[in-house]
């Protein structure tokens, strides 16, 4: 199973937000997504999970077509995507956060094993499950945000920002989290992030936006090690 | 006709023409004409003040049935109880809706759409069963309404309502012409620039809020014209003349015209005349029975209504011009 | 003593109501950010269907049952046939943002004159399927009868079935998640369509109930331009801007404040006041509180 993205163009009204991006990520990959703001990072995310339109191009996953799907349906092909800034619902309490993430699932007895398993990554989750989605913190609703797309039982995981407004103690936690989540349950998974650096380093490999099209793509690595890169987007 | 709008004088000529032209055309039908012109006038006075808070300031008001309410009781009230001449009643009538427009407005300013169009509902439904209940109004029956004989130097077979489709008709010229003018003014940009986006306008600095109650205002005080010339017409007011179905039909009046094209309020000023007509045909035709009778214009008014919202939204003169001008754009490559 | 007794039981009777047309309004609202001013058709359209049954078969609690289901049916046809349809061309322009609200109020018309033409105008009428005489204590005639009972009563046991369908099923929670998170409830898998739909729906029947439950308590008249059907959706809508318009709780707790208030007016001042007094606390509300009285804290956009 592998994600194919080949001349993906995608419009933001009169301005071609994305234009002809192509990459690959193999199964069980992390892949870091870095560029500025602006760079049309979320806009190609979007694209990816049936949220945005494209214009033209071809993005697939497996055998299923992954543009103008709906989400809904792309869901249950195994694509979950985190929107950025905290996705969850704050008026619903963190056990229904969770639960809407299954409800498509049949198999009731399969998705609470999901939800045991989600708990045992992010226990602050568990002490937490009556609470309302409104009072947890930052953190915590991003693992709670992360946990909702688990339960939908994904093989590729699409995580806009998760660090966003996000102290650093956190979010070391968060990405190490996510490497781990992508090595034990086989995922696939595509990161955007401002951070660019913090990504990178948990990647496996990564692409570099600019201006809506892909200015490099390289193994984490390397592009880490890349003194152009590393002047442009990691500050030093 | 854009030839004429270059100036403010031009353009006053022309409707000073096309009034000419009416006045002469109302000399030649018979008197249910006449009389469809008086109603015409009255529609298209009603429409254009819709046209001018939904098309112009982004607003909605399902009620403009009850302000015309306003404005023809008031005409009547100083009608009746004060014996002022007509054209002041008229002025009142105006005013007075125009009030009741400022005061509603200054709400409605704070309100987005579902609030003001339930807030506008509410008056069209509850105004005109306040009159039932206090005995100055009339109750059921209502006021009589007489604007009284035309002046006697006009000859004897000048006819009450060729009289009346005199009225109707200049007060909508100078309604329309007027409407022209101030939608070009600068309060015309300022409603606009709201229209298409209350943010930005607002870091434009423009009030919004004022903006909008004025919008509010002086489209309340044109429905308070068309309700008086509504009453001019049927001679009485009363509740059921100011039925909910009225705002329906102004509001299917509006939308047919398209709201942003008031030129375009002949289409549903037209169509709302003509729709009581059709359907009686219809019934006759067909020999139908009492219930199909009273029942098939509202019927067609509201079916107008939907089908216009949900294939051509913007109005059907926007529509045309649209296609044409992606036929243009198509041909041009 | 006995005044103020009655009073408060005629407010929580009529109160009961509006608070279920406030309900239909709100579901309505959630699932589709539309205030469905076509509600009152729907409610009369199927009160009417109710009529129809009680004809045939001589039985009110058959003919609740029937119209409920029936309203259940026509609103979700109104969200399949229209509405998706209406939001589907994805409309631009001025007219783009209140094109379903006028959508709403013309299905209201057609669903009017449509009864008009079927049915024709003359007054229908349901008579009360048990006593309307008040109950007497010491003497006094309480303004609480038989009638009176069931109808708290059955907007009691619809209101806890409508609360443990929202907060103890799934689809309950896909009501709720779709209602005020959209976006992430289709990332989650919710077909938010098909919901959208049960909202209708559901919505149509709270509609049903309250224009079945209306009918015999007022004077059982029923007639196409019945004005006591476009009250109840102007009171539905007053009581649900009070509760904030999102919220079904604050859709009960504006149903009753509403017909208290009324009810005390009705009684106290001038019933010529009732309507003016309505508008009065609708405008009070908007202007003073505009997220509703309760809705203060979860205040979403409007």
């Amino acid at each position: 199973m592998t994600l194919i993205v080949s001349d993906l163009c995608v419009d933001h009204g009169a301005i071609r937000a994305i234009n002809r991006v192509s990459f690959r990520v193999e199964q069980g990959q992390l892949a870091a997504v870095i560029g500025a703001n602006g760079a049309g990072k979320t806009t190609l995310l979007r694209s990816l999970s049936g949220l945005g339109h494209a214009a033209s191009g071809h993005a697939t996953w497996h055998d299923h077509n992954l543009l103008h799907a709906k989400p809904e349906k792309l869901v249950r092909y195994g694509v979950s995507h985190v929107c950025e800034g905290k996705s969850v619902i704050p008026e619903l309490t963190v056990e229904e956060n969770l639960n809407l993430g299954a409800l498509w699932r049949k198999d009731a007895k399969e998705a609470k094993a999901t939800r045991e398993n989600i708990l045992e990554t992010f226990p602050r989750l568990g002490e937490r499950l009556s609470q309302l989605a409104d009072t947890l913190s930052g953190g915590e609703r991003q693992m709670l945000a992360i946990g909702r797309a688990l339960m939908s039982k994904p093989q590729l995981l699409l995580l806009d920002e998760p660090s966003l407004g996000l102290a650093p103690l956190v979010i070391a936690q968060i990405f190490q989290n996510i490497r781990e989540l992508t090595d034990e349950m086989g995922l696939t998974v595509v990161l955007v992030e401002q951070n660019a650096m913090s990504a990178l380093e948990i990647a496996d490999i990564g692409i570099v936006l600019n201006l809506g099209r892909v200015a490099a793509t390289n193994s984490a690595q390397q592009l880490i090690a890349d003194p152009q890169v590393r002047a442009a987007y990691l500050g030093y | 006709m854009h030839r004429f709008q270059h100036s403010n004088f031009s353009r006053l000529l022309f409707f000073v023409l096309l009034g000419g032209l009416l006045f002469l055309a109302g000399n030649r039908v018979d008197e249910l004409r006449v009389y469809q012109g008086a109603t015409l006038a009255m529609y298209v006075v009603a429409i254009s003040s819709l046209i001018l808070l939904t098309g112009y300031s982004g607003q909605v008001s399902l009620g403009h049935g009850a302000l015309m309410a306003i404005g023809g009781y008031s005409a009547a009230l100083t009608r009746n109880y004060l014996s002022l001449p007509i054209w002041l009643c008229f002025v009142i009538a105006i005013l007075t809706a125009a009030i009741a427009g400022a005061v509603l407005g200054t709400a409605a300013a704070r309100l987005s759409g579902p609030y003001l169009a339930g807030t506008t509902l509410a008056l069209a439904v509850g105004l005109p069963s306040i009159a039932n209940q206090f005995g100055f109004l009339g109750g059921e029956q209502g006021l009589l309404f007489d604007v009284g004989m035309p002046p006697a130097s006009f000859g004897s077979d000048f006819s009450p309502y060729k009289w009346y489709f005199w009225i109707a008709a200049s007060s909508a010229l100078i309604a329309i012409w007027w409407l022209q003018n101030i939608l070009r003014s600068r309060f015309g940009r300022i409603w606009r620039a709201v229209r298409d986006n209350e943010v930005a306008a607002q870091l434009a600095g423009i009030h919004v809020g004022k903006a909008k109650t004025l919008a509010f205002t002086v489209s309340s005080g044109l429905a308070g014209l068309a309700g008086a010339l509504l009453a001019m017409t049927i001679a009485t007011v009363s509740p059921s003349a100011f039925p909910l179905t009225l705002s329906f039909a102004l509001l299917t009046g509006a939308v047919l015209s398209g709201v942003t094209t008031l030129p375009g309020v002949m289409i549903g000023a037209v169509t709302l005349v003509a729709t009581p007509e059709i359907a009686d045909s219809i019934s006759r035709r067909f020999a139908s029975s009492e219930n199909v009778t009273m029942n098939l214009p509202g019927l067609l008014v509201s079916t107008l209504l939907v089908l216009v919202v949900l294939l051509v939204p913007n109005g059907p003169v926007e529509q045309w011009r649209s296609v044409r001008a992606r036929k243009s754009a198509h041909a041009a490559h | 003593m006995f005044q103020l007794l009655n009073t408060i039981l005629i407010g929580i009777t009529s109160g009961a109501i509006y608070s279920l047309m406030a309900i239909a309004l709100v579901l309505v609202w959630r699932s589709t950010r539309v205030v469905n001013f076509a509600q009152a058709g729907q409610a009369l359209l199927s009160t009417y269907i109710g009529f129809e049954v009680i004809q045939r078969f001589d039985s009110y609690w058959i003919a609740l049952i029937v119209a409920i289901v029936a309203g259940a049916a026509v609103g979700a046809l109104i969200d399949v046939l229209f509405m998706r349809f209406l939001f589907s061309r994805n409309t631009q322009g001025p007219i783009a943002g209140v094109a379903p609200i006028i959508a709403t109020l013309g299905l209201l018309g057609l669903i009017r004159g449509g009864i008009g033409i079927f049915l024709g105008n003359t007054e229908a009428s349901i008579r009360p399927p048990v006593s309307n005489v008040g109950f007497t204590i010491s003497g006094h005639t309480l303004a609480f009868s038989p009638l009176k009972f069931l109808i708290v009563g059955a907007v009691i046991f619809l209101m806890l079935a409508l609360s443990l369908i929202f907060q103890r099923t799934n689809i309950g929670l896909a009501l709720r998640a779709s209602a005020y998170a959209p976006e992430i409830a289709r990332l989650a898998g919710v077909r938010v369509d098909g919901i959208r739909t049960l909202g209708w729906a559901l919505a149509g029947a709270a509609g049903a109930a309250a224009g079945m439950l209306q009918t015999p308590n007022g004077d059982g008249g029923l007639s196409p331009d019945s004005l006591d059907f476009s009250l109840l959706l102007v009171f539905g809508f007053i009581a649900a801007v009070i509760g904030g318009l999102e919220s079904l709780i604050g859709a009960v707790v504006g149903g009753l404040l509403l017909g208290l208030v009324l009810a005390f007016v009705l009684t106290y001042v001038s019933g010529s006041l009732v309507f003016i007094i309505a508008f009065m606390v609708l405008i009070l509300v908007l202007l003073l509180r505009p997220s509703g009285l309760i809705g203060a804290k979860r205040g979403r956009r409007a």
